[in-house]
C-alpha cells in the first residue's frame, strides 16, 4: 500500500520586502499617485504614456521630462474576469482586470476594475480610480484600490401604496359572480346588454339602470393563444377568448379551459366553469375559465 | 383672436373620502349634467386632464371615454396635467374657426394613494427624487422663503373654509384651531385636504354662445407660462411664471371682481397675488379654493368654472380663474372672462 | 384648420434597446436640438413647446414636463404635455400644429420620447388595478385576436404578416435612425421564430426602444428652408367596450381619415398619396389599416400588401423608414410617423427617400384601437 508522499511547505520571501528604488520617472508617478493625481510622461513623439517609462518602448528613446496629467477617468479597452480572487489580487470579491486607456493618455495602464458582476464589465466602459483615503497612500499603484464604473445608472425605486376599491358597477357584477350570476345592464336608450354590468352606456353616455342576469354559455368570437406564462393562467399555451354571453352585446374577455389551446374556435359554443360555492369570493377568479359545450358551432 | 365663452360648468359634490365610485363612475353625472345645462350633446372637440399616479394605473383616462357617450367617435385630446390645460387646448382648437363647442372635463381621487408622496415623483428623478421630498416639504420651503405672518395664514384658512362650507360642492372644514407643525412652517390647516372630485366645462364660440345662454363668460385672455424646475435655481418667494402669465392675458387691463386661485397651501394664496396684481378690493377664491376642496387634477379647471359661473349667473362681470401645475407654482395659467 | 402651418425642422436620436449614455434630459435634448439645428434655430426662437409621452411608468417620473421644462428651453413659455396612449406621438404634433392654426404662436417645438429601458414595457403597460382581472398580456395579447378575427373576416393567407415583417425591416437597413437592422431578413427567418401571442410570431412584433423625436412647426410667415407644409389633420377617439364596435377596422379611424382626406382635397388615397408612415406595431396591422384608411376595399388589404405596393419600390410605400416595426420608443413612435412622413415631402429622407413625394400621411393610433391622430403633409403650399 502507497505510503503518503513526503511533502513539506517551503516558502520563499525576503524578510519585509525588497527595497526598491524608482527612479524619477516611475517615482514621481508614484509620487503624484499618493497625493490621488495620475500622471503619464510624454514621449519626444509627443505621445504619453502611462503609467509612464523612462523610454518610449517603441523606439528605447527617452522620453522627454514633460509630465501630463491625465484621467482621473479612463475607458476600459479590454478585460478580464477574476471569479475567484487569489490572496494577493487587489479585492478580494469578483473583479475584472482590465486595459485602461485614461483620459488623455495614448497607453494604458492595467488595473482591477470593481464591476460587481461579469455583465458589469465590457470594452468601452468608462472607469475612474477609487484612490485609497490619504492617510493610508504610500506611493504605490495600490494607492488605486481599483477603479469602478462611471455612474451611468441609479436605481430610482418607486412604489406607491393605494387603496383601490373596485367601484360601483364592477363591486355589484362581483356580487353576482360570487352566486355564480353574470350581471348585466340594458341601455334602453340604445337597446344594447352590457356584461360585465356598468352604470353607463359607452355609446350615448346615459345612465344604464336596467339590470338583468345572463346565461353562463356563451360563443367564442375571437381568441390569442398565449405562449408567454402568465399567473392568472393555469399553464402555457393557454387561450384568452373573447366570449360573447348569450343575450349579451358586448364580447367578455376570459380565460378558455378543458380543451387543448390549438382545439378552440371562433364561433365554438362554451359554457363557464365555476369554482364551487364554499370557494367563491368576490372576486373574478370565481369563473375558472369557460369550456366547450359540445353543441355546433354558430356561424359568425 | 375669436371670441369663445364658458357656458356651464358642472363639479361632484367633492368629498373627503372614497365614495367607492372609480374615474368614470364620478364623471359620467356631471357630463350628463354639463350636457343638459350647454343644451349641447355633441361637441366640435373634448379634452380632458388627469393623472395615472393618482389612479394608480397607466392610462387611467382610456375608461373614461367610456363614460361620457364618445359616439360616434369624438375629435378628443389628453393632456396629463391639470384639466385647465385641457381647456386651454381646447380653447386653442376653437381659434381654428372650423368647430364651435368644447367639452373640457377632469377629475381625481386623493383618497387611493398619499398624495404627499405621489408629487414626489414629479421632481428631478436624479437630484431631488431620491431624496425623498415630498409635496409638503417643497411647499414648507416655499412658504419659508415667502416668509408670511402665521396670523396672515391663518386667516387664509378660515376665510377659505367658511367659504367653503357656504358652498355645496366643498368640503365642512372647520374654523382653524390650534394645530403643531406638519412640516414647520406649514401646519396641517395650510395644506389643501384630501379630496375625490371632478368637473366638466362647455365652451362655446361667438354666435353659438350667445345662442346657448344669456350671459357667456368670455374669455378675453388666456395664457400659461412655465419657469425652470429645480427648487435652487428659482426664486421661491414670486412666481414670475404667474406674473407673465397675467400680463399675458392682460389680468392689469381692469378691475377684477372675483379671482379663484389654485392655490394649494396658504401661502401659495400670497404669492399668486403680488403676481396677477390683483388689488385689494377682489373677492379671493369665494368658493372656499383649494383649501376647501381639491380634486387634484381637476382643481385648477374648477379655478375657472367658478369664475366663470360668476359671470353666467350675473353677480360679477370680470373674474379671474387661475391654474398651476408643478410643484412651488412651477407652471400658471390664468384665465380672464368678462360678460 | 385655421392658419397654414409647416414643419421646418426634423430631430431624431438613434433608436435602440438602451441608450446607457444619457440621463431622460439628455435624450430629449437630443431630438430637440437637431430639430431646430435642421430648422437653423435655437431654443430662444421658440414660442411654446409641447412635449408628448405614454405612461409616465415607463421612466417612473410623473409629469416629467415639469422636469424637463429647461432642458427644452421651455422657462419664460408655455408648455404642454399630452398623453393619448400609443397615439400621443401623434396627438403632440397635432397639438402644436394646432397651436400656430390657431394663431396663438408662430414657432412651435415638440418633442416625444420614451426611454423604456428605465423600466419594462411589459410591465409599464400591463400594470392593473386590483379587481380588474383581464386577461390581457401585453399589447400582443390585446390585438392578436382582433388579428386573428381579420384572417377569418378576409381570408388572409397565413404569410401576409410575415411579408410586411420582412418588408419593413428591409426599409429599417436603409434609415440611420431605425432600431432594428437584420442584415439578411427573409421570410424563413421570421417564420421560424416562435408565436407569441398566435397568431403573432416574435418577428412580427415591434421592438422596445429608447428614443426621442422632435420637430420645428412654423407659421407660413416665419418659414425657411425646406418646409413640409400640413394639408389637414384630424382626431378621433371611440370607447373601448361599446356594444358591436368593430375592433377589426374601428370607426374612429375610418372617421379620422376621412375628415383629414376631406381637408387636404384627397378623395383617392392609393393613387393621391405617394407614402405613408402608418402606425404598424404588428405585422398584420397593415393590411387592417390598408383597409381602414381606404387604401384597400375591404377585404382586399392583404392583396395589396401581397402584390408588393406597399413596399418602397411599390406605388404606394408603407413606412419606408422601417417603421414602429423597427422602432418603437413608444411615447415617440406616432411623432416619428410624422415627422418621416415630413422628411419626405421634404425630400429628406435620405436612403429611404420615396422618389418625388408630394403628399404623405402620417398615422397614429393607441389604446384599444381606439385613439388616431393623422395629418397630411404636402410638398406645396395647401
Amino acid at each position: 500500500m502507497p505510503s503518503d508522499p513526503l511533502v513539506a511547505e517551503h516558502v520563499l520571501e525576503f524578510p519585509g520586502g525588497y527595497t526598491r528604488t524608482t527612479g524619477p520617472v516611475i517615482g514621481r508617478f508614484l509620487t503624484e499617485l499618493r497625493d490621488g493625481r495620475i500622471v503619464g510622461v510624454r514621449t519626444a513623439d509627443g505621445l504619453v504614456l502611462v503609467p509612464p517609462l523612462e523610454y518610449d518602448p517603441a523606439t528605447g528613446e527617452s522620453v522627454t521630462e514633460e509630465y501630463v496629467q491625465v484621467g482621473p477617468a479612463g475607458t476600459v479597452l479590454s478585460w478580464a474576469w477574476v471569479g475567484t480572487p487569489r490572496k494577493g489580487h487587489p479585492l478580494d470579491r469578483p473583479f475584472a482586470w482590465a486595459l485602461i486607456k485614461l483620459d488623455g493618455a495614448d497607453t494604458s495602464l492595467v488595473h482591477a476594475v470593481d464591476a460587481g458582476t461579469v455583465k458589469g464589465i465590457r470594452p468601452g466602459l468608462r472607469v475612474r480610480p477609487r484612490f485609497k483615503p490619504e492617510s493610508d497612500r504610500i506611493g504605490h499603484i495600490t494607492d488605486i484600490s481599483c477603479f469602478v464604473p462611471e455612474v451611468t445608472t441609479m436605481i430610482a425605486p418607486v412604489r406607491i401604496e393605494y387603496r383601490i376599491q373596485p367601484g360601483r358597477s364592477l363591486a355589484r357584477f362581483l356580487e353576482g359572480v360570487r352566486d355564480g350570476i353574470f350581471l348585466a345592464g340594458r341601455c334602453t336608450r340604445c337597446d344594447k346588454v352590457y356584461v360585465p354590468y356598468r352604470t353607463t352606456c359607452p355609446e350615448c353616455g346615459s345612465t344604464i339602470g336596467e339590470e338583468l342576469e345572463l346565461p353562463d354559455t356563451g360563443t367564442v368570437t375571437t381568441f390569442a393563444i398565449n405562449n408567454l406564462p402568465d399567473p392568472r393562467a393555469p399553464e402555457v399555451p393557454f387561450v384568452s377568448a373573447y366570449i360573447l354571453l348569450d343575450g349579451a352585446d358586448v364580447p367578455m374577455i376570459a380565460l378558455m379551459g378543458d380543451i387543448p389551446a390549438h382545439e378552440v374556435r371562433q364561433g365554438m359554443r362554451v359554457k363557464a366553469v365555476w369554482l364551487p360555492p364554499e370557494e367563491r369570493t368576490l372576486s373574478m377568479t370565481n369563473i375558472k375559465w369557460f369550456a366547450p359545450t359540445g353543441e355546433p358551432d354558430v356561424r359568425l | 383672436m375669436r371670441e369663445v365663452a364658458v357656458i356651464a360648468f358642472a363639479q361632484t359634490k367633492h368629498t373627503g373620502h372614497d365614495e367607492g365610485l372609480t374615474e368614470p363612475e364620478l364623471i359620467s353625472p356631471i357630463i350628463q349634467e354639463v350636457k343638459e345645462r350647454s343644451g349641447l350633446t355633441r361637441f366640435g372637440f373634448t379634452c380632458s386632464g388627469s393623472c395615472d399616479y393618482l389612479a394608480g394605473a397607466p392610462f387611467s383616462f382610456v375608461s373614461a371615454l367610456d363614460a361620457i357617450g364618445a359616439w360616434p367617435p369624438i375629435s378628443e385630446s389628453h393632456v396629463e396635467m391639470d384639466a385647465a390645460w385641457a381647456l386651454y387646448e381646447a380653447w386653442v382648437r376653437l381659434q381654428h374657426g372650423d368647430v364651435d363647442s368644447a367639452l373640457v372635463y377632469g377629475y381625481g381621487k386623493t383618497s387611493q394613494g398619499d398624495l404627499h408622496e405621489i408629487m414626489t415623483l414629479q421632481l428631478d428623478p436624479y437630484y431631488l427624487v431620491p431624496l425623498g421630498l415630498d409635496q409638503v416639504s417643497f411647499a414648507a420651503l416655499q412658504a419659508n422663503a415667502v416668509g408670511a405672518e402665521p396670523g396672515e395664514l391663518r386667516e387664509i384658512v378660515r376665510r377659505s373654509r367658511a367659504d367653503g362650507r357656504a358652498n355645496p360642492y366643498a368640503l365642512d372644514l372647520p374654523d382653524p384651531g390650534e394645530e403643531e407643525y406638519d412640516v414647520h412652517p406649514l401646519r396641517p390647516m395650510d395644506i389643501a385636504p384630501m379630496t375625490d372630485g371632478a368637473a366638466a366645462v362647455v365652451l362655446a364660440a361667438g354666435d353659438l354662445a350667445r345662442e346657448l345662454v344669456e350671459r357667456p363668460a368670455w374669455i378675453t385672455g388666456i395664457a400659461h407660462r412655465t419657469e425652470p424646475h429645480y427648487l435652487g435655481v428659482r426664486d421661491l418667494a414670486r412666481s414670475a411664471s404667474a406674473a407673465d402669465a397675467a400680463r399675458a392675458a392682460g389680468v392689469g387691463k381692469g378691475p377684477v371682481e372675483v379671482a379663484e386661485l389654485h392655490a394649494q397651501f396658504s401661502h401659495e394664496e400670497l404669492i399668486l397675488r403680488e403676481a396677477l396684481g390683483l388689488p385689494p378690493g377682489t373677492a379671493v377664491n369665494p368658493s372656499g379654493g383649494p383649501l376647501a376642496a381639491n380634486p387634484v387634477m381637476a382643481t385648477g379647471l374648477i379655478r375657472i368654472g367658478e369664475a366663470a359661473r360668476r359671470i353666467i349667473d350675473g353677480s360679477a362681470s370680470r373674474t379671474v380663474g387661475h391654474a398651476s401645475s408643478g410643484p412651488c407654482l412651477q407652471q400658471n395659467l390664468v384665465t380672464v372672462m368678462e360678460a | 384648420m385655421g392658419n397654414r402651418c409647416a414643419v421646418i425642422g426634423v430631430g431624431q436620436t438613434k433608436y435602440q434597446t438602451k441608450r446607457r449614455d444619457v440621463s431622460i434630459a439628455g435624450l430629449v435634448r437630443e431630438a430637440a436640438l437637431r430639430a431646430l439645428e435642421d430648422a437653423g434655430l435655437t431654443f430662444k426662437d421658440i414660442d411654446a413647446v409641447v412635449i408628448g409621452k405614454a405612461p409616465d411608468l415607463f421612466e417612473g417620473v410623473m409629469m416629467p414636463e415639469a422636469y424637463l421644462a429647461d432642458a427644452l428651453g421651455a422657462a419664460g413659455k408655455p408648455m404642454m404635455r399630452v398623453h393619448t396612449a400609443g397615439s400621443v406621438g401623434g396627438s403632440t404634433a397635432l397639438v402644436g400644429a394646432s397651436l400656430i392654426q390657431g394663431g396663438v404662436h408662430e414657432r412651435v417645438l415638440v418633442v416625444a420620447f420614451e426611454k423604456q429601458s428605465e423600466s419594462n414595457a411589459t410591465w409599464a403597460l400591463s400594470t392593473h388595478l386590483p379587481f380588474n382581472a383581464s386577461l390581457v398580456v401585453g399589447a400582443g395579447g390585446y390585438f392578436a385576436p382582433h388579428i386573428r378575427e381579420y384572417m377569418r373576416r378576409s381570408g388572409a393567407p397565413d404569410h401576409i404578416g410575415t411579408l410586411v415583417a420582412v418588408k419593413d425591416r428591409l426599409n429599417a437597413l436603409k434609415n440611420p435612425y431605425a432600431h432594428l437592422k437584420i442584415p439578411g431578413i427573409n421570410r424563413e427567418m421570421v417564420e421560424s421564430t416562435p408565436m407569441l401571442w398566435e397568431p403573432i410570431r416574435y418577428l412580427e412584433t415591434c421592438p422596445s426602444s429608447d428614443g426621442a423625436c422632435a420637430m420645428v412647426l412654423a407659421a407660413e410667415n416665419k418659414v425657411t428652408g425646406t418646409p413640409a407644409w400640413v394639408h389637414g389633420t384630424a382626431m378621433r377617439s371611440e370607447p373601448i367596450f361599446r356594444a358591436e364596435r368593430d375592433t377589426v377596422s374601428p370607426q374612429g379611424g375610418k372617421d379620422c381619415a376621412a375628415d383629414v382626406y376631406r381637408q387636404a382635397g384627397i378623395t383617392d388615397p392609393r393613387r393621391e398619396i405617394d407614402v405613408a408612415e402608418v402606425y404598424v406595431p404588428f405585422s398584420w396591422y397593415e393590411p387592417m389599416w390598408l383597409e381602414n384608411l381606404g387604401f384597400a376595399g375591404e377585404g382586399q388589404g392583404w392583396k395589396l400588401t401581397e402584390s408588393g405596393a406597399t413596399a418602397l419600390s411599390g406605388d404606394i410605400p408603407w413606412n419606408a423608414s422601417g417603421g414602429v416595426l423597427s422602432s418603437n420608443p413608444i411615447g415617440a413612435s406616432g411623432l416619428i410617423r410624422f415627422a418621416e412622413a415630413a422628411l419626405q415631402v421634404r425630400g429628406r429622407a435620405g436612403e429611404h427617400q420615396v422618389e418625388g413625394a408630394r403628399r404623405a400621411l402620417g398615422h397614429a393610433y393607441g389604446g384599444g384601437a381606439q385613439f388616431f391622430a393623422m395629418w397630411i403633409v404636402g410638398s406645396e403650399k395647401p
